[in-house]
């Protein structure tokens, strides 16, 4: 396995909040990456810095083997990075097969005069396009929604149209920011199940934010933890729930955890 | 055909009615505005209905910035006024130079689009307000350079005998009805660039940056690039409009693109049904029509009415004066009654009539995007 993203002392400055303070990863091709963490923790920021909406204050990102700091969001996903959001960003007027059609963007070759004289070129694109975004709606399961409007779509499928969404922009890594939020458990295993199976059929490597325990410890390869915006522990699942330092940040810290100071991060 | 694209063409033309019946309507509407100077053979009506329509191409191109885009730009009188100085530089005495009237469409669309894109370039990174300010500051800018650069423009007189159009050996002159012709034909052409453009990656892409700018550069659009094309392409139809404008007229002056004339063109497209071509173009003719027609004709009755009944008020008042009063208060009834529009895109309507519920849920993420925006 080689690394797909590099992640070096990325740091995040917000006025006088470190939202994310020298944060190192390294997510292997093919792996599905989680990342917790308490409430304001940074993992979301660290998403919107990975993903160019907020460039970092220091450190350096490596994405497939190139530094993608200073790129706009568009060229980022144009790289192969793509991502959803934890309060859904759907375009909320347009149909669910529309914004799988804006996913595709980067995919898609333009040329006004083409489009302005309908050019067989043109049309074929066009097709093509709305094909593939049927396909991916079929594989969330919205392929009979797909002239729904977005905003008409129940919680669950926007989610799922979201993933679609994502998936049409055909990334090499999709970052999936809270994906289970507000699913009951039955939708939560449904997603659980998916992620496998985009990893294994797509060949996705997957940077998953989650704050469902049983979703992140049963699909996740490595598991890191922020807190406070620093890394405090990266390991494999079941050493992540026994490490002490994670529970501390979790629960607190009690009179035990002063004893604690000394542990080195990343005991794990 | 396969089922799939079946599928997709029934999704990006969302169309109330049945196929049959909006095609025959649109036919009906073709053949109506053809015929309509047949049947109405008063010149001075001819010539309104020419000029409405060069109101028609106007209100078309600012839909493409503020219906599809969803960007404010309350300076789109400017890019008219380049447009009809542009034929007024380059098709009169005023320098010698004579450029065909059929070669200047072009060369003005693209003059006001170069325009579109300077003024688009450094300000389309601001949201919201911010961009409508800096575009009225620059639709307030452009006739006051217009009218104290008097060495070329001639100043507040403007520049006159504006070369008329020719076609061979036949001389438009003052004669309305090729005008109207050719600002028919202007419309169609627009009309099918527009609708092209809508259903197209680009167009898509706007009214993704329309929803939501940040998920819409999230997902690989560039939204800079996307930004100024949309204003590049509504300024370029607005530079055309100016040169049939002023060809008609044979005289360009600044006063005729004040902010009052940007006004006019908004409420044109907020009122007629923003982001909806035959919306559009219905809001732009009943209001052009209003002032140009009814309020004359109202005024005369007015008069009339007063002069028989010596009752002095009705003897004065003139409705053409108190034209910006009445659109006021359109607009206002419109925005309480209708703020859909008067034919509403089957999109916008189901957006401005949600059900409380999402209306709530939408402006806590308004919320969200300012709070973000104003801590990134």
């Amino acid at each position: 396995m080689s690394a797909l993203l590099e992640a070096k002392q990325i740091v995040k400055q917000f006025g006088g909040l470190r939202a994310v303070n020298d944060v190192s990863l390294t997510i292997e091709h093919g792996q599905v990456f989680g990342l917790i963490g308490p409430n304001g923790a940074g993992k979301t920021t660290f998403f919107n810095v990975i993903t160019g909406l907020f460039p970092p204050t220091s450190g350096e990102l490596l994405f497939d083997g190139r530094s993608i700091i200073g790129l706009k969001p568009h060229q980022i996903v144009d790289r192969g990075i793509a991502r959803t959001f934890q309060n859904i960003r759907l375009f909320a007027n347009m149909s669910a097969l529309e914004n799988v059609l804006v996913g595709q963007h980067v995919r898609l070759r333009f040329n006004p005069v083409e489009a302005v004289l309908k050019l067989p070129a043109f049309v074929h694109q066009e097709q093509r396009a709305a094909e593939r975004a049927l396909d991916l709606l079929s594989l969330v399961g919205l392929r009979g929604k797909a002239d729904e409007l977005a905003r008409n779509l129940p919680y669950g499928d926007q989610r799922r149209l979201e993933i679609a969404r994502a998936l049409a922009t055909d990334p090499k890594m999709l970052l999936l920011d809270e994906p289970t939020a507000g699913m009951n458990p039955q939708e939560s295993r449904e997603l659980t199940d998916f992620i496998r199976h985009l990893r294994h059929e797509l060949d996705l490597t997957v940077l998953l934010i989650e704050h469902d325990m049983k979703v992140v410890m049963g699909v996740s390869d490595v598991v890191a933890v922020l807190d406070y915006g620093e890394k405090i522990a990266e390991g494999p699942p079941a050493a992540i729930q026994s490490n002490e330092r994670v529970i501390e940040a979790y629960l607190g810290r009690g009179i035990e955890g002063l004893m604690l100071e000394d542990e080195t991060p990343g005991a794990a | 055909m396969s089922e799939p694209a079946a599928v997709a063409k029934a999704t990006m033309f969302p169309r109330f009615g049945s196929d049959l019946k909006s095609k025959a309507l649109l036919g009906a509407v073709i053949v109506l505005a053809i015929l309509y100077p047949i049947l109405d053979s008063n010149a001075s009506h001819v010539s309104s209905a020419a000029d409405a329509g060069v109101f028609v191409l106007l209100a078309l191109g600012l839909n493409i910035v503020v219906g599809y885009a969803g960007l404010l730009d309350l300076g789109y009188a400017a890019f008219f006024a380049i447009g009809s100085y542009a034929y007024g530089f380059l098709a009169s005495p005023r320098f010698g130079i004579h450029l065909a009237f059929w070669l200047m469409l072009p060369i003005a669309g693209i003059i006001a689009a170069i325009f579109g894109i300077i003024l688009g370039a450094p300000t389309l990174r601001l949201r919201g307000d911010y961009l409508a300010i800096v575009t009225l500051g620059f639709g307030e800018i452009v006739p006051v350079i217009f009218l104290n650069a008097d060495k070329y423009t001639n100043g507040p007189n403007g520049i006159n005998a504006l070369d008329p159009p020719v076609v061979g050996s036949y001389n438009f002159g003052h004669n309305p009805l090729p005008y109207y012709f050719v600002v028919l034909f202007l419309i169609a052409l627009i009309v099918i660039i527009i609708r092209r453009l809508r259903d197209s990656p680009l167009g898509r892409a706007w009214m993704a940056i329309r929803e939501d700018e940040v998920a819409a550069a999230a997902m690989g659009i560039d939204t800079v690039k996307t930004k100024l094309f949309a204003f590049a392409i509504g300024a370029s139809f607005s530079g055309i409009g100016g040169v049939v404008y002023s060809s008609k007229l044979g005289l360009v002056t600044p006063d005729n693109f004040r902010f009052s004339t940007s006004a006019f063109i908004l409420s044109m497209v907020v009122l007629g049904g923003m982001g909806n071509i035959p919306g559009v173009i219905l809001g732009a003719v009943i209001l052009f029509e209003l002032q140009s027609l009814i309020l004359t004709q109202m005024t005369i009755w007015s008069h009339q009415l007063g002069a028989f009944t010596h009752i002095g008020f009705l003897d004065q008042l003139d409705f053409v004066n108190l034209k910006f009063l009445l659109y006021g208060l359109a607009l206002v009834l419109m925005m309480l009654f209708r703020p859909e529009g008067l034919l509403p895109s089957a999109r916008r309507r189901m957006e401005l009539h949600a059900t409380p519920e999402v209306a709530a849920s939408e402006s806590q993420e308004l919320y969200d995007v300012s709070t973000e925006a104003q801590s990134a």
